[in-house]
C-alpha cells in the first residue's frame, strides 16, 4: 500500500493543490525528444478468460526514456506492463487482443518465442525475489542459461552488473553468501543486477520500490537515471512523486466500472511527457488524480 | 442488565460445576490414556527387540553367512541379509525416486488444474494403499516368471511401492516453493524446464530428500514384495541382477516361524539391525528437513 | 516472420539467436518425460490388474461363483475362499474398532490439549510407532505376545463359556494366534496413519469456531464436540477408511500371528486366516489351480483395497472442498 513518502507528498500537495503547478523537479527537465520506437501499442485489450481486465490502450514507448505507468489500483497498469514481456502467458486463460510491436516486430507473432522476448525485455518485481542461491549465482544465473560458462567472463559480468546496480561495494566480499540474507533494498538491487547481467534491451519495473524504505527507494531511483543511457525503462508506480522524479513520459490509467457485470476494467486515459501530464493535464480524470487524493 | 445498587453484586467465577467439569476431566484422561495405550506396547516391543537382539549382535554376526535353520545359537550371522537389503533397497531407490520426483513435477508444474493431472494425483494416492503383497505378485508375474529370482525383481516390487509415496511427498514440497521464484526465473528468459530444474528443484531439494528417505525407510522394512521375487540365499550375492538374494525382512520372516532356538536368536538380531537402519533413516530425514527448510521467506 | 532487414539491436549477453525461434527441444523433452512419469502410475495400476487377473483366470473359470464358498481344501482341489474374506473383514474391523478411538484421542490430545512445545515427544512416539516394520511386529507378535495372550485368552474363554453373546465371541476354542490378536497388532500398525491424518483434519478447524465455543463458557470437551467434531467428521471418516484399507492389506504380521486356520467362526480368540496371510504363507508351494486361486485372492484383495481407498480419498477431498467453499 502507501509507503512513507506519503509525508513528502502531502507537503507538496498543500503547496500545489489549487494551482495545477507541476512539482519542481519535473519543471526543470526539458521535453524528452522522441527517439526510436521501442513499443508500439495499438488498441490493446487484455483478457483473463472472458474478463476484460484492460481495454483500449494505445501508446508508444521510446528508446532510452523512462516511461511511468500511474493510476489507481485495478486500473490495469501492471497487466499492461506484464504483457510487454509476455509474462501474462503464464496465467491460464490470459490473452491479448490488439497489436503490440517491439522494435517493429509483433510481440505476439506466431513464431515468436516468449523465452527470447524475456531475454531482451527484463523485469524487476515488486517484492524482491532473489533465488535461494549465492549472490554470485543469482547474478550469474541469466548469463549461464544463455550459454555463458567461462569462469572469467562470468566474473566480469557479475562484477559489472553489481556495480551498475550500486551493490558491488556492499557485497563484493560475500559473493558466495546466500542471496536470501540481504536486506530489502539490497535484495532488490540484487534482482536488478540479475536483470542487468543478461544485458537486456528494455527493463520493466513493477513498483520496484514499494516494498522498500525511502533511502533504499532513493538508491533505486538514482540507479534508474544512470542506466537509462543504455536501456529503456518502463516503470509502474503508484507514487506520483516518484513518477515526477524519474520519468520522462507518464501514462495515466484509470478504471471504468461496468454496471451490468459489476466489474472494473482498466484503460489508458492520458499519455504525455511528464511535465505536461502533471502540469497541464488534458483529461478531467487525470486532473483529479494528479491533484487530488492518491488513488 | 441489573442496575448497580449500593452493594457490589456477587459473581460466581468458579469452573463449570458438577457433571460438566467431571465429564471434561474424564475425556481428558481418556485422551491421555489413549497415548499411554500405544506407548506401552511400543516400549514393550522395542525393549524386547533390543534386549534379545543385542545379546547376539557382534561384528561376526553382522558379517557371517546365514546358517541352516537347525544351527545352534551363536553360529553364523546375517551378513548376506544386510548386503541384500542395502543392494535391493538402493536399486529400488534409484528407480523410484527420480521417477517419483518427475511425476510430482508433472503434477505441480505442468499439470495444474487439468483433469488428467487431478486423476493421476488421485490414483497415485490410492496406489499408496495397495497392499505390498500385490506388488510382489505383480512383479512375480511380469518379471520373475521370465527372468528368475533375483534381487532386481525385489527392487522392482519395492520401487512400485515407493513410487506413489515419493510422488506425494515431493508434490507437497514443490507446492510450497513460492511462485515469485519461478517468475524471477521466467523473467530472465528461462524455459519452463530450466525454471523447474535450476530454481524450483534446488529450492525444494531439502524436503524432497527428506520425503525420499522416509520412503526408503519404508521400503527397507518391507517383506511381502520380496517373498516371491528374490528367493532365499544363504550367501552374500553381490550381483543384484541375477541369482537368489535375501534381505533382513525376509530372513526375519522365515526365522519367525522356525521352531529352532538358533534361528529365533538370529531373527531377533536381524530385527534389531533392521529397526536400527529404519530408525537412522528416519532421524536423518528429520535432520534434513530441519536443516534445509529455509527457502520460504 | 521477422523482417530480415532489421538488425537485432539487443542481443543479450551470450546469445546469438534471433527473436523468432522454436520452443527448444530440451524443454519439450522434459515436459514429455514429466508427463510419462505421471502416467506411469496409471500404467502400473492397470498392468497389475491385468496381469494378476490373467494368472488367476484358471481359478475363476474352474470354480466360478464357488470362489465365494467356505470350502478351502487344496488337497481335494476345492478352492472356495470365503473363509479368507471373512478373516480379512473380521481382523480389519477389530483393528479399526480398537485403533480409531485411540488415534482420534491422541490426535485431539496433540491439537487441543497439549501445548505446541510439549507435543514434540508425543509426535516422536507416533513416528517411532510408524517406523517399526511389519515383520518385526510379527516376530514379536508370534514369539512374545502370542504365548502371553494364550494364557489370558484361556482364562477369559473359560470364564465366559456358555454365556449369551460373550460365549460365542470370546469363549473357547482359544489360542494366542487368533483373529483377535491379529486385530490388536493391526490396530498398533494403523494408529500412526489414522492419528496423523486426524491431526491434519482437526488442525484445519477454524480458530474462530473454537474461540466462539470457549467464549460461550464451554469446557474443552464441550468445545471439541461442538466446534471441532462437526468440522472434522468428514476428514476423520476418511482417515478411518484409510486405516481400514491399511488393515485389509497388511500381510506379514498377520501371516505370523493369525493362526493359519481357514475357518469361519464367531470365536474371536480362535485361530483363523485371511486373504493376505494365505497368499504369503502358501504361495511358495502352490502350483496350477492352487496358485491361480492365490492369485485370484490377490485380485480380490486388490479390488477391495482400491475401492476402500477411492472411498477414503473421495471423502477426505469432499470434506476439504466443502471447507474451502464454506
Amino acid at each position: 500500500m502507501e509507503q512513507p513518502e506519503q509525508n513528502i507528498v502531502t507537503q507538496h500537495e498543500q503547496q500545489t493543490v489549487t494551482n495545477f503547478q507541476a512539482p519542481e523537479a519535473a519543471r526543470e527537465r526539458p521535453e524528452p525528444a522522441a527517439g526510436e520506437h521501442i513499443f508500439d501499442i495499438k488498441d490493446v485489450s487484455v483478457f483473463y478468460g472472458s474478463f476484460r481486465a484492460v481495454t483500449n490502450v494505445s501508446l508508444t514507448i521510446y528508446e532510452h526514456q523512462i516511461t511511468a505507468f500511474i493510476g489507481p489500483s485495478g486500473c490495469g497498469k501492471t497487466t499492461v506492463l506484464r504483457s510487454l514481456n509476455r509474462m501474462n502467458d503464464l496465467v491460464v486463460g490470459a490473452h491479448v487482443e490488439g497489436d503490440i510491436r517491439y522494435r517493429g516486430t509483433p510481440l505476439y507473432g506466431k513464431d515468436v518465442s516468449p523465452i527470447a522476448v524475456r531475454r531482451r525485455i527484463g523485469m524487476v518485481f515488486q517484492k524482491p525475489n532473489p533465488f535461494p542461491k549465492s549472490i554470485y549465482d543469482n547474478v550469474a544465473y541469466g548469463p549461464r542459461i544463455n550459454g555463458e560458462h567461462s569462469k572469467k567472463t562470468l566474473n566480469e559480468i557479475v562484477e559489472r552488473s553489481l556495480r551498475q546496480a550500486a551493490l558491488w561495494d556492499e557485497v563484493k566480499d560475500r559473493l558466495s553468501k546466500s542471496g536470501l540474507g540481504l536486506s530489502g533494498g539490497q535484495a532488490q538491487r540484487l534482482c536488478i543486477a540479475r536483470t542487468l547481467a543478461v544485458e537486456p534491451d528494455v527493463i520493466l519495473m513493477d513498483e520496484p520500490a514499494s516494498a522498500l524504505d525511502p533511502i533504499a527507494t532513493g538508491a533505486i531511483e538514482d540507479l534508474m537515471q544512470e542506466i537509462k543511457q543504455k536501456y529503456t525503462i518502463v516503470i509502474v508506480t503508484h507514487n506520483m512523486q516518484q513518477a515526477t522524479r524519474v520519468s520522462d513520459r507518464t501514462a495515466f490509467y484509470s478504471v471504468i466500472v461496468n454496471p451490468e457485470s459489476d466489474t472494473r476494467t482498466g484503460t489508458l486515459v492520458e499519455y504525455a511527457p511528464t511535465n505536461e501530464l502533471f502540469g497541464d493535464p488534458k483529461d478531467e480524470r487525470t486532473k483529479a488524480y494528479v491533484t487530488g487524493r492518491m488513488g | 442488565m441489573t442496575a448497580v445498587t449500593g452493594e457490589p453484586q456477587k459473581v460466581d467465577l468458579h469452573e463449570a460445576k458438577g457433571w460438566r467439569r467431571t465429564k471434561n476431566r474424564i475425556m481428558t484422561t481418556l485422551m491421555v490414556t489413549s497415548f499411554v495405550v500405544v506407548l506401552i506396547p511400543l516400549a514393550f516391543v522395542l525393549v524386547t527387540v533390543i534386549g534379545k537382539g543385542a545379546s547376539v549382535i557382534s561384528w561376526s554376526f553382522l558379517t557371517s553367512s546365514i546358517p541352516p535353520q537347525t544351527s545352534p545359537v551363536g553360529v553364523g550371522g546375517i551378513g548376506p541379509a544386510i548386503v541384500g537389503t542395502i543392494e535391493i533397497t538402493a536399486v529400488a531407490t534409484v528407480i523410484a525416486v527420480p521417477l517419483g520426483i518427475l511425476g510430482a513435477i508433472y503434477l505441480n508444474e505442468y499439470g495444474g488444474k487439468n483433469p488428467l493431472s487431478a486423476f493421476i494425483g488421485f490414483m497415485s494416492d490410492v496406489m499408496t494403499g495397495v497392499p505390498s503383497i500385490i506388488m510382489g505378485l505383480f512383479i512375480f508375474t511380469i518379471w520373475t516368471l521370465h527372468f528368475g529370482l533375483s534381487g532386481f525383481g525385489g527392487a522392482l516390487a519395492l520401487a512400485c511401492l515407493m513410487l506413489p509415496i515419493v510422488i506425494r511427498s515431493s508434490y507437497e514440497i514443490l507446492r510450497l516453493v513460492p511462485n515469485s521464484l519461478r517468475e524471477g526465473s521466467y523473467a530472465l528468459g528461462a524455459t519452463k524446464a530450466r525454471v523447474t530444474v535450476t530454481v524450483v528443484l534446488p529450492a525444494a531439494i531439502g524436503g524432497i530428500v527428506s520425503g525420499a528417505l522416509l520412503a526408503v525407510a519404508r521400503a527397507a522394512g518391507e517383506t511381502a514384495p520380496l517373498l516371491f521375487t528374490i528367493g532365499a540365499a544363504h550367501m552374500t550375492n553381490r550381483n543384484v541382477f541375477s541369482g537368489a538374494n535375501t534381505s533382513l525382512p525376509s530372513l526375519i520372516f522365515t526365522n519367525a516361524s522356525s521352531p529352532y532356538a538358533g534361528a529365533e536368536a538370529l531373527g531377533w538380531g536381524a530385527a534389531l539391525t533392521l529397526i536400527a537402519i529404519c530408525f537412522i533413516l528416519m532421524i536423518v530425514a528429520r535432520l534434513v528437513t530441519a536443516r534445509f527448510a529455509r527457502y520460504t521467506h | 516472420m521477422s523482417t530480415a532487414t532489421q538488425v537485432d539491436p539487443a542481443t543479450p549477453a551470450g546469445s546469438t539467436k534471433a527473436l523468432d525461434q522454436r520452443r527448444p527441444l530440451g524443454d519439450r523433452g522434459f515436459a514429455i518425460l514429466a508427463l510419462a512419469s505421471g502416467l506411469l502410475v496409471l500404467v502400473i495400476l492397470v498392468w497389475i490388474a491385468v496381469s494378476t487377473t490373467n494368472q488367476a483366470w484358471p481359478w475363476f473359470t474352474t470354480e466360478g461363483w464357488k470362489i465365494f464358498t467356505n470350502n478351502w481344501n487344496p488337497a481335494a482341489n476345492d478352492f472356495g475362499a470365503l473363509a479368507f474374506i471373512y478373516g480379512t473383514a473380521v481382523t480389519a474391523l477389530i483393528a479399526v474398532i480398537l485403533a480409531v478411538p485411540v488415534s482420534v484421542g491422541i490426535a485431539m490430545l496433540l491439537t487441543e490439549v497439549v501445548p505446541r512445545r510439549r507435543a514434540q515427544p508425543i509426535v516422536y512416539v507416533i513416528d517411532l510407532l510408524a517406523v517399526v516394520p511389519s515383520v518385526v511386529w510379527g516376530l514379536w507378535g508370534i514369539l512374545v505376545f502370542v504365548p502371553w495372550l494364550n494364557h489370558i485368552y484361556a482364562h477369559i474363554g473359560s470364564a465366559v463359556q456358555g454365556l449369551w453373546i460373550l460365549g460365542p465371541l470370546f469363549g473357547p476354542p482359544t489360542s494366542g494366534a487368533s483373529f483377535f490378536t491379529c486385530g490388536v497388532i493391526l490396530a498398533f500398525m494403523i494408529t500412526p496413519i489414522v492419528t496423523s491424518l486426524s491431526r491434519e483434519v482437526i488442525a484445519t478447524v477454524p480458530a474462530i469456531d473454537k474461540e466462539g465455543a470457549y467464549a460461550l463458557g464451554a469446557t474443552r470437551w464441550e468445545m471439541i464436540t461442538g466446534a471441532v467434531w462437526p468440522h472434522s467428521q468428514g476428514g476423520i471418516t476418511g482417515a478411518v477408511l484409510l486405516g481400514l484399507g491399511r488393515a485389509v492389506g497388511e500381510t506379514i504380521a498377520v501371516a505370523l500371528v493369525i493362526g493359519s486356520s481357514a475357518v469361519i467362526t464367531s470365536h474371536l480368540f480362535a485361530p483363523g486366516y485371511n486373504m493376505a496371510a494365505v497368499i504369503a504363507n502358501q504361495f511358495g508351494e502352490a502350483t496350477g489351480v492352487f496358485r491361480a486361486a492365490l492369485f485370484g485372492i490377490g485380485v480380490l484383495l486388490f479390488v477391495f483395497t482400491i475401492i476402500i481407498n477411492v472411498l477414503a480419498r473421495g471423502v477426505v477431498e469432499r470434506s476439504a472442498r466443502r471447507k474451502r467453499g464454506a
